[in-house]
């Protein structure tokens, strides 16, 4: 897998700092580069070991789990990476804009799991700002995928002008 | 004869942005089935992206859904769809029970050609399927009835617009039907729907928008709850969003039948959404950016200003006996003096319900611009409307219908009958509904008997899915299959309108040839039992199953 971030209106391959660390895995000892990331399960349970350690923390949540539950933690975070389990599960497109506006969340949102290149638009639109992608995924298919539509009509997370706003402009 | 010039009636046309956006989208989908066909895209990663542009691979070929926004079609749009018929299909479309028109044998590599042809009259396939927010419908009078507050297609455009590729809401749990009305009357099954808007009234005599939701059909019928009295003008788009928002995070998604909206609103009960909602709602008023602003709101209802009519008196003809009974049901009072609101019928004894050839299609666009400033409407119970005609011109109008076989006087009785295509043409069905509506048809062809029964509306479904909305017949009828034979169920007591009420089961399923002789026992019945000027769904509601029962299984060989 690769990552992807947006870098102003295009996508930049970066590399990934974060260590994801599965549940039953103890945490690494000594300060990793970069970070470390873990499951809501794995967050609740070593809450104050994790942000004791003064080192970049992120969160991964299921497609089930309302990014309520991290409380007012979400401010700790990092980053918040988003899983779709199936790309017909659109749960997170919600999770993402609610991340952007009640919570006020200002760090990396990862779109992981099985989405779709015909999703990543509608990901980038309401607040997501970082894909893990399969190995073959291309930085053009990227950024065609952001521009295929030019205009759009709801206003949402990416503080777009809607159509509504460039018609009155005319 | 040579075509009338086409008329452009009032309604929504598009502008650069409009006609931009479709035609990208045009561009996308001719992508993605590219991508489908070099293999890029399996068919399980395809499908989702073809319903949403409508597309449907059904029993013999794909089957391509277009779009009639809210019902309302002008004659160039409606010539397009004959050009199309005759040009992609057999010659003829189906109009559906969400005014939408399909085409059921549409090859795959034509389909661009034709998304691009439709984009030329500003038409689209944009959400005419998939687990997104549908086609929204609308009163099929909307504009021209008496009985209306205001005409409720320019909040149908913005909701159109609004939900146009909305980027939280494309990949929903199922699929999300949203109806307006502006009456009290309810002739677009309002509280049938997943979400549903009626333009009301307060006591102050603001108006503003009541909203329902949960409602719905398929194998959990369910008829909407008030999620709000009155929303302000300014705040539906605000109101509707977080009915949605509730709606995508916090739906079920292990287990496809449990998905609707009507599920989660049954299951956490209706107060609990209407808190859940309005903690959405006033943070997205706060934010403000979701305001409908009343310049937007005038800019679009200008496009929908009623047209110029003559400073006409009533006067309504009289004629032939035929004539009088086609006025009788298939002539509605109209809001301007000397003018009339016409049915189309879809439904001439032995016809499809709903299908019409592209010859039929051509010579109502010419009626269209003859006689009802270019304009047409599609019903949800799968006729035509013309909505703006002359009173003078009504026996001319019957007339030329007549040649077309589209006169038949019965709309809103009970060979006005909403069947689905069944599995004569559909992947999902257990049993056939096109046969069994010929079949009632026939059986009641006579005319004078059906004005006799009067109001009696019949509702076909070929499965649990409902697309024939049965539970919502005054006479239900639902396809089963048993060990590979077809049975159908009866329902009786069921409503769509402002009553709306879900039909009941009166137990074991009919055979395919028992079917009509048994609805033929029950309008018996409700002949010998009607009181005054009792429907036939009043005196069921007054008596009860019992007596309907026993007559229906009297002579039948119950299944």
């Amino acid at each position: 897998m690769k990552l992807i971030r947006l870098n102003g209106e295009v996508g930049a391959f970066v590399e990934d700092h974060f260590a994801f660390v599965t549940d039953d895995a103890p945490l690494p000892e000594h300060p990793v580069p970069g970070g470390i990331m873990v499951s809501l399960t794995r967050f609740q349970k070593d809450r104050a070991a994790l942000l004791a350690r003064n080192t970049p923390i992120g969160v991964k949540l299921l497609a089930h789990e309302n990014p309520e539950l991290l409380g007012d933690d979400v401010s700790r975070l990092a980053l918040i990476a988003l899983d779709f389990p199936k790309f017909r599960d659109g749960r997170a497109f919600s999770w993402a804009r609610l991340l952007r506006t009640r919570l006020g969340f200002r760090g990396e949102i990862r779109a992981v799991g099985d989405f779709l290149y015909d999703q990543i638009n509608y990901q980038k639109r309401v607040g997501f700002d970082a894909w893990e992608v399969p190995a073959h995924f291309t930085i053009e298919q990227f950024n065609r995928a952001l521009t295929e539509m030019t205009n759009v009509y709801q206003p949402s997370t990416d503080g777009r002008k809607t159509i509504r706003e460039l018609r009155a402009e005319r | 004869m040579l075509n009338p010039v086409p008329i452009q009636p009032n309604m929504y046309r598009y502008d650069e942005f409009d006609a931009q956006f479709v035609s990208e989208r045009v561009n996308q989908f001719a992508g993605q089935v590219a991508r489908r066909l070099s293999g890029e895209l399996t068919e399980d990663q395809f499908k989702p992206l073809r319903l949403m542009n409508g597309l449907y691979l059904q029993l013999h070929a794909y089957m391509l859904r277009i779009a009639v926004p809210y019902g309302t079609l002008s004659s160039k749009q409606m010539r397009k769809l004959a050009h199309i018929a005759r040009t992609y299909d057999k010659g003829f479309g189906h109009f559906t029970t969400r005014t939408n028109m399909q085409f059921h044998w549409i090859k795959l590599v034509d389909v661009p050609k034709i998304l691009r042809e439709l984009a030329d009259v500003e038409m689209h396939c944009i959400q005419t399927s998939g687990n997104c927010v549908r086609n929204v419908t609308a009163d099929q009078f909307a504009g021209a009835t008496p009985e209306e507050i205001e005409d409720p297609r320019p909040l149908c455009e913005i909701i159109r617009q609004w939900s146009s590729l909305h980027p939280e809401f494309v990949f929903l749990a199922r699929k999300f039907k949203i109806a307006v009305g502006a009456t009290e009357h309810d002739r677009a099954a309002l509280q049938w729907h997943d979400m549903a808007v009626q333009v009301v009234k307060n006591v102050e005599g603001r108006i503003g928008y009541l909203v329902m939701a949960g409602g719905g059909m398929g194998r959990t019928p369910y008829v909407a709850h008030v999620m709000k009295e009155f929303v302000e003008r300014e705040d539906i788009l605000a109101y509707l969003e977080a009915v949605l928002r509730v709606y995508n995070q916090d739906s079920r998604r292990d287990n496809i039948h449990k998905q609707r909206i009507k599920i989660l609103i049954n299951t956490i009960g209706p107060e609990e959404m209407r808190r859940r909602v309005e903690r959405e709602f006033q943070e997205l008023k706060a934010m403000g950016t979701l305001e409908l602003p009343k310049a937007e709101l005038a800019r679009i209802t200008a496009y929908f200003a009623p047209p110029a009519f003559e400073a006409l008196e009533d006067a309504m003809p009289s004629g032939s006996a035929a004539f009088e009974n086609w006025k009788k049901t298939n002539v509605h009072a109209h809001k301007a003096p000397g003018y009339a609101i016409a049915t189309i019928s879809l439904k001439a004894v032995g016809q499809v319900p709903g299908d019409i050839s592209a010859d039929q299609m051509d010579a109502v666009a010419n009626l269209m611009d003859e006689f009802s400033v270019g304009e047409v409407r599609v019903t949800h119970e799968q006729n035509l409307v013309l909505p703006h005609v002359r009173q003078k011109d009504l026996p001319a109008i019957f007339a030329r219908l007549e040649a077309l076989d589209l006169a038949t006087p019965n709309s809103g009785l009970i060979t006005d009958i909403i069947a689905c295509p069944g599995l004569d043409y559909c992947d999902l069905a257990n049993a056939r509904s096109i046969p069994i509506a010929q079949n009632i048809a026939k059986k009641f062809a006579d005319l004078d008997r059906q004005h006799h029964i009067g109001e009696l509306k019949i509702k076909i479904s070929g499965c649990i899915n409902a697309c024939g909305h049965h539970h919502a017949g005054h006479i239900g009828i639902l396809g089963v299959d048993k060990k590979g034979v077809e049975f159908y169920q009866l329902l009786l007591g069921g409503s769509g309108a402002e009553d709306a009420s879900i039909g009941t089961i009166m137990g074991p399923g009919f055979g395919e040839h028992e079917i009509a002789d048994a609805v033929e026992r029950v309008v018996n019945v409700y002949l010998a039992e009607r009181q005054g000027s009792e429907r036939f769904l009043d005196t069921y509601r007054r008596i009860g199953m019992e007596k309907f029962k026993a007559a229906a299984y009297q002579d039948a060989v119950a299944a």
